[in-house]
């Protein structure tokens, strides 16, 4: 492992995150009245499709996981539509997870829907990017001792962190203090933001802290 | 000997956690010191002479009298919008039509073509709002604080002053009838009482009738000066069926035709008074502070003129004990001693002479009365007692005598201005109101040493827990030698704590006594454990918690600081509980015992991976978590709103079946709630028959067979009476009403009985032993029961002890009968020789249990037993095969099983307040009440309220070891802590 990895990984890393900033900024020049808590899922969307757009842009640009052989375009094409469906699926299986955790199962739907679709955005789509719609990789990547680079190993702590973050994030909305902010689901979708960035940050920094005990088995 | 050692420690642990409980309580319980002085005529309230208008004139005492007679009509619980009339209060919006609403009609009539005959007054009662509490405020004009609210089944005679009291020693004639309550608090105060039992609360008739039938030929017979009328069917339908009931519309039009005929018999000299002691929920349950239940109605008419003004747009909003000081002066009696109620000064307007001056002299003169008599109270008591603040009070004290020297220069003067009148009336208002905010600031106030005393002691006791279930695993463990020293402390504890209160001659307290005795036991084990100890071994060792479950519990534990989280503890504990099971989850996978190995090798290898067993073990564990999520959702919506929360909607499921309206509903939900019992019932013999247990011809077996649903049928047949015998036909009442006793205590009966064979033969496993000569002997064995193990991993470790055990016992007998020819011994169904008992014992007693509480709450009980045998084989997935060394119980099992009887407790329809206590469990199989034994309805109430915790215990016991019950009970002694 040499330290140039680990700087690639830092800058994708800020990249992201100077792309969830821009999600907050940009907006405010195009549209009028917008702010992160009045126009909520307008920001959830415009974050969703930012982080995604960055994600892909880093895959076609670094490719991490490059694979040597040419592949046809047929293949291609079903990989994109597999990966769409992913996508889509995991939004679903969040969004179930959701209501069983105690999230209204009639109100709301929309808000919580755009909830889960944003935690699939901070989780599915790295997962997507890095490993491809296989299913067995990324039961490997979150497992002990299933890491093989690290990019895996950054996507565990930032897919974790986020987890962590939206967790937390559910722990505001019974307290009495009347904040905007503390409403269903905005505390826990500002929790996996917060969670992500955290995560982005803290990944670079603990792997080149870790890297004379970090190895891979196939690197 | 190991056995009852054992048992002794248990009890030891018992008295710790019960003496730190009762140390807690008796410290956060408030209490008020009685006074038990009196008022009397002879005795002016204050110094100077008696104040205008008061002497000269006969039966008059402090004041002249106004009215020689009085009708008190109390409707228990007759809420302030009961006597609205029918309409919408959002002005725009279409009328709802609301039961309660518009019943009293002939009191809106009245109120309408008599406005200075009569009021509507809104009555503000404070907490605690339970009928006894509410009559000691009515009589004495004090306010009764929490302790009382525990005494309420079993009250006392009134030893402070009172209005009845003040009443009998005037000589005037008290006549009561209604409620028996008031037997307990005024006993042989009546000149005539005609009592009725006021326990039964699903009788909605008894004593209403009862009293109907008395109640206008007594007032025709005029030998009475004071009547009394306590009607109980308001409370009771309440209760029973809910304000938004049709029953509740019949209750109110009755009570308006009583009143009715009460005003067409009423003497020019006679005052009526109807008032209801409290309101009630909107699921019709009294006892706390919302507004709903303080707001009460207070209705005043007499047939002479009573109010110089005409009634304002919106009733008055006055303090409930305003009509103590009101009714005593209005009837020529001393104020009660210990009063501190203001007078309706509206009522001492002088109607005869028109004068505006005269009126608010009158209005003054009542007020002062009032107020130096409350002031004589203030000074008694803060001589007395030093809880009162000392600040407030001395400007209180200034306030007082400002407000008297007015009066006193007003009166030399009485030509002055009215202006001055008036400010010296809101002086004296002022001052009273002062006086009463004091006073409820002052007994609201804990006894901070007693709980800290208690905290530490029921923390001291889980701290043991925890360090005996970590001394037990060591080899050289012996319980007997550390028994005794703690006992031994514990008695000289308890000697020198009597010797030291001898001395100082203070009284015994038995609760300081326990405290002292289990505090002297407990320390001689910490000072053992802090000196053995050392610096050898790190701290951690202690608490071998794995990281994120000491997480969860350190969360919930935090929660309990923060009072949004209090009001939120029913939804936080099924986000922790979810959280802990999606961890177990994320664990087992994580540790890679979810999937293959060959899944998670590196994927170069390129083959799809065999679908072997353990692949379907897999899915099958993501499966369970899934379902475990399910059901904790499902319980979820048997929720019951905390009174903080007025937005919040409790679930219409937990209301019995008898105060459903619809009859098609009714039936599809009782065909639902026989279909849990049902399920619950057929799952549990079918899991029994698949391990095998249902083949031996052991007298538990036969139980589990015939008796089980012998009693599904018991409990069906009772639910059915229950939610439709109020339409039996009438020649059917006795009988619905024998069979409605009958039923509950036949199912709790066959529960007993099973459970008290089951533990006089537990084991229901088959075993058969083969001689070659052939006839096959069967016999059960009975092995020692010691403790169950978790998983089928377990089993595997224990059932080859528990075969060579056998092995060895049949031998050694056929040694002794000298048996010829070689022994082949087969058993079968050992795999599930422990759970079998457990599950057994678990459906005995959620039965009775199940009895207890509504029909509805069956769903819970199933989903309950759902969710408890899918953790365990959750858990199970995770316990390695081999467990070398003791056995231990996952602290992930405990921390799931004590968070889930945390959540079955809120599903079942509990709140941890007074108000939500479900007291109509003490009727199941007594409806007719229970006499004047009161540890019975303790008991079913107790069982009632604690029955997830009780079967959570029970079923820890399924998921325990050799020392489970250290870990279940300091779960469940640190519980109730929490409830209070």
């Amino acid at each position: 492992m040499k330290n140039i990895d680990i700087k690639r990984l830092l800058y994708t890393h800020l990249l992201c995150i100077f792309s969830i900033i821009l999600s907050i900024f940009i907006p405010s020049v195009f549209l009028e009245n917008f702010s992160i808590l009045e126009t909520h899922l307008t920001w959830l969307c415009i974050c969703s499709v930012f982080v995604t757009a960055v994600n892909l842009l880093l895959y076609v640009v670094v490719k991490p996981s490059a694979s040597a052989k040419r592949s046809s375009l047929s293949y291609k094409v079903t990989r994109f539509l597999k990966c769409c469906i992913y996508f889509l699926m995991s939004c679903f299986v969040f969004h179930v997870i959701f209501v069983l955790y105690g999230a209204p199962l009639i109100e709301l739907v929309l808000e919580t829907f755009l909830f889960a679709v944003i935690l699939s955005t901070f989780t599915t789509v790295p997962c997507l990017c890095l490993l491809g719609p296989n299913i067995k990789a990324w039961l490997r990547v979150f497992s002990r001792n299933g890491v093989t680079s690290i990019w895996e190993n950054s996507l565990q702590i930032t897919t974790i962190s986020s987890f962590l973050g939206s967790w937390f994030g559910a722990f505001p909305i019974p307290l009495d203090w009347e904040r905007p902010w503390q409403v269903w689901p905005i505390s826990c979708t500002l929790g996996a933001t917060f969670g992500y960035v955290a995560g982005l940050v803290i990944s670079p920094l603990w792997i080149y802290w870790n890297r004379k005990q970090l190895t891979y088995k196939n690197n | 000997m190991q056995k009852i050692s054992v048992l002794l420690f248990l009890v030891w642990v018992c008295f710790l956690f019960y003496a730190g409980i009762a140390l807690f309580t008796s410290g956060f319980l408030l209490t008020r010191l009685e006074l038990t002085n009196h008022s009397s005529c002879q005795e002016p309230p204050g110094p100077g002479p008696l104040p205008w208008r008061s002497q000269g004139e006969p039966g008059a005492c402090w004041m002249a009298s106004r009215f020689s007679r009085v009708v008190l009509v109390l409707i228990d619980a007759l809420r302030f919008d009961f006597a609205q009339p029918q309409r919408s209060h959002v002005p725009g919006e279409p009328s709802v039509s609301l039961p309660f609403l518009g019943k009293l009609g002939f009191l809106q009539r009245i109120l309408e073509s008599q406005p200075h005959h009569a009021r509507l007054y809104q009555s503000k009662a404070d907490p605690p709002t339970t009928t006894m509490q509410r009559l000691k405020a009515l009589t004495t004009g004090s306010l009764p604080t929490f302790i009382d609210a525990g005494s309420n089944f079993a009250s006392y005679a009134i030893v402070e002053d009172n209005l009845i009291k003040q009443l009998s020693s005037a000589g005037r004639r008290v006549v009561f009838m209604g409620d028996d309550t008031w037997k307990d608090l005024f006993p042989g105060a009546f000149s005539q009482a005609f009592f009725f039992s006021s326990f039964n609360v699903r009788d909605l008739h008894t004593v209403d009738n009862g009293i109907m039938e008395h109640l206008y030929p007594t007032m025709d017979t005029g030998e009475w000066d004071v009547l009394i009328a306590h009607f109980l069917g308001v409370d009771h339908c309440g209760h029973k069926h809910g304000p938004h009931h049709p029953e509740m519309a019949k209750k109110l039009s009755q009570m308006d035709q009583v009143i009715q005929g009460i005003v067409e018999r009423l003497g020019n000299d006679t005052l009526l008074v109807v008032i209801g002691d409290h309101g009630m929920t909107k699921s019709g349950d009294h006892g706390g502070d919302s507004e709903l239940e303080t707001s009460a109605a207070l209705f005043l008419y007499s047939p002479t003129a009573l109010f110089l003004r005409p009634p304002p747009q919106e009733p008055e909003v006055v303090p409930q004990i305003s009509l103590v000081p009101t009714l005593a002066l209005l009837l020529g009696l001393p104020i009660p001693f210990g009063n501190i109620g203001e007078v309706m000064a509206e009522l001492f307007s002088v109607v005869e002479d028109s004068q505006p001056h005269s009126s608010a002299l009158g209005q003054a003169t009542a007020l002062y009365l009032n107020a130096q008599q409350v002031f004589r109270f203030l000074h008694t008591y803060s001589a007395a007692a030093q809880d009162l603040q000392v600040k407030e009070f001395h400007r209180l004290n200034n306030l007082f005598s400002k407000a008297s020297a007015d009066y006193l220069r007003l009166l030399q003067s009485p030509q002055g201005a009215e202006a001055a009148l008036q400010t010296v009336i809101t002086e004296l208002q002022e001052f009273l109101r002062g006086v009463r905010a004091m006073c409820i600031e002052s007994w609201a106030r804990f006894s901070l040493v007693r709980m800290a005393g208690g905290a530490a002691l029921l923390a001291a006791a889980c701290f043991l827990c925890l360090l005996i279930a970590q001394w037990a695993t060591s080899p050289d463990f012996h319980l007997p030698p550390l028994l005794l020293i703690p006992v031994a402390w514990g008695l000289a504890g308890i000697v020198a704590c009597a010797g030291l209160l001898a001395t100082t001659e203070l009284k015994l307290d038995p609760v300081v006594v326990g405290a002292v005795a289990a505090v002297g036991s407990v320390l001689h084990i910490l000072w053992k454990a802090w000196v053995g100890w050392g610096s050898k071994r790190p701290l951690a060792a202690l608490l071998p918690v794995p990281r994120p479950i000491l997480l969860l519990l350190l969360i919930r534990f935090a929660a309990f600081f923060s009072d949004s989280f209090v009001v939120a503890e029913a939804r936080a504990i099924r986000f922790l509980l979810g959280s802990l099971i999606l961890l177990l989850v994320a664990q087992l996978h994580w540790e890679g015992k979810l999937l293959p190995p060959k899944l998670l090798a590196v994927p170069r290898i390129g083959f799809p991976a065999p679908a072997g067993p353990s692949g379907h073990r897999g899915t099958h564990a993501l499966g369970l978590g899934v379902g475990l999520l399910l059901c904790i959702r499902l319980a979820g919506l048997f929720h019951r709103c905390p009174e903080e929360t007025p937005a919040c909607h409790s679930s219409p499921w937990l209301s019995p079946l008898a105060s459903m309206v619809g009859g098609r509903a009714k039936n599809l939900w009782y065909g639902a709630c026989v279909g849990a019992l049902v399920a619950l019932f057929a799952a549990v013999r079918l899991w029994l028959r698949r391990h095998g247990n249902l083949r031996s011809p052991e007298p538990t077996v036969l139980f589990v067979r015939w008796g089980l649903p012998l009693m599904v049928l018991g409990t069906a047949a009772y639910w059915a009476l229950a939610s439709g015998a109020d339409e039996a036909p009438p020649r059917l009442r006795a009988l619905v009403a024998g069979a409605s006793a009958v039923l509950p205590r036949a199912v709790a009966g066959l529960a007993a009985s099973g459970l008290l064979l089951l533990l006089w033969r537990p084991v229901t496993v088959l075993a058969k032993a083969t001689t070659t000569t052939g006839a096959p002997r069967i016999r059960t064995v009975l092995t020692p029961f010691s403790g169950p193990p978790t998983s089928q991993a377990d089993l595997d470790y224990v059932v080859p002890q528990i075969y060579r055990h056998m092995q060895e016992e049949i031998r050694g007998r056929l040694e002794r009968t000298k048996s010829q020819g070689p022994l082949t011994v087969a058993a079968y169904q050992l795999g599930s020789v422990y759970s079998a008992a457990m599950v057994t014992a678990l459906t005995l007693l959620a039965f009775p249990l199940l009895l207890l509480h509504a029909e509805r709450i069956s769903l819970v009980f199933l989903l309950l037993f759902l969710q408890s045998f899918l953790l365990l084989h959750l858990l199970a997935a995770g316990i390695p095969i081999t467990t070398p060394g003791p056995f231990t119980v996952p602290w992930q099992a405990v921390s799931a099983w004590a968070l889930m009887a945390a959540q079955t407790f809120y599903s079942t329809g509990h709140q941890p307040v007074f108000p939500t206590i479900h007291w109509h469990a003490a009727f199941v199989g007594f409806p007719e009440g229970h006499g004047s034994s009161t540890w019975l309805p303790a008991l079913l109430v107790g069982a009632n309220t604690f029955a997830s915790h009780l079967l959570f215990a029970d079923s820890g016991l399924c998921s325990g070891s050799l020392h489970p019950p250290q870990a279940s009970h300091g779960l469940e002694g640190v519980r109730p802590q929490v409830h209070f």
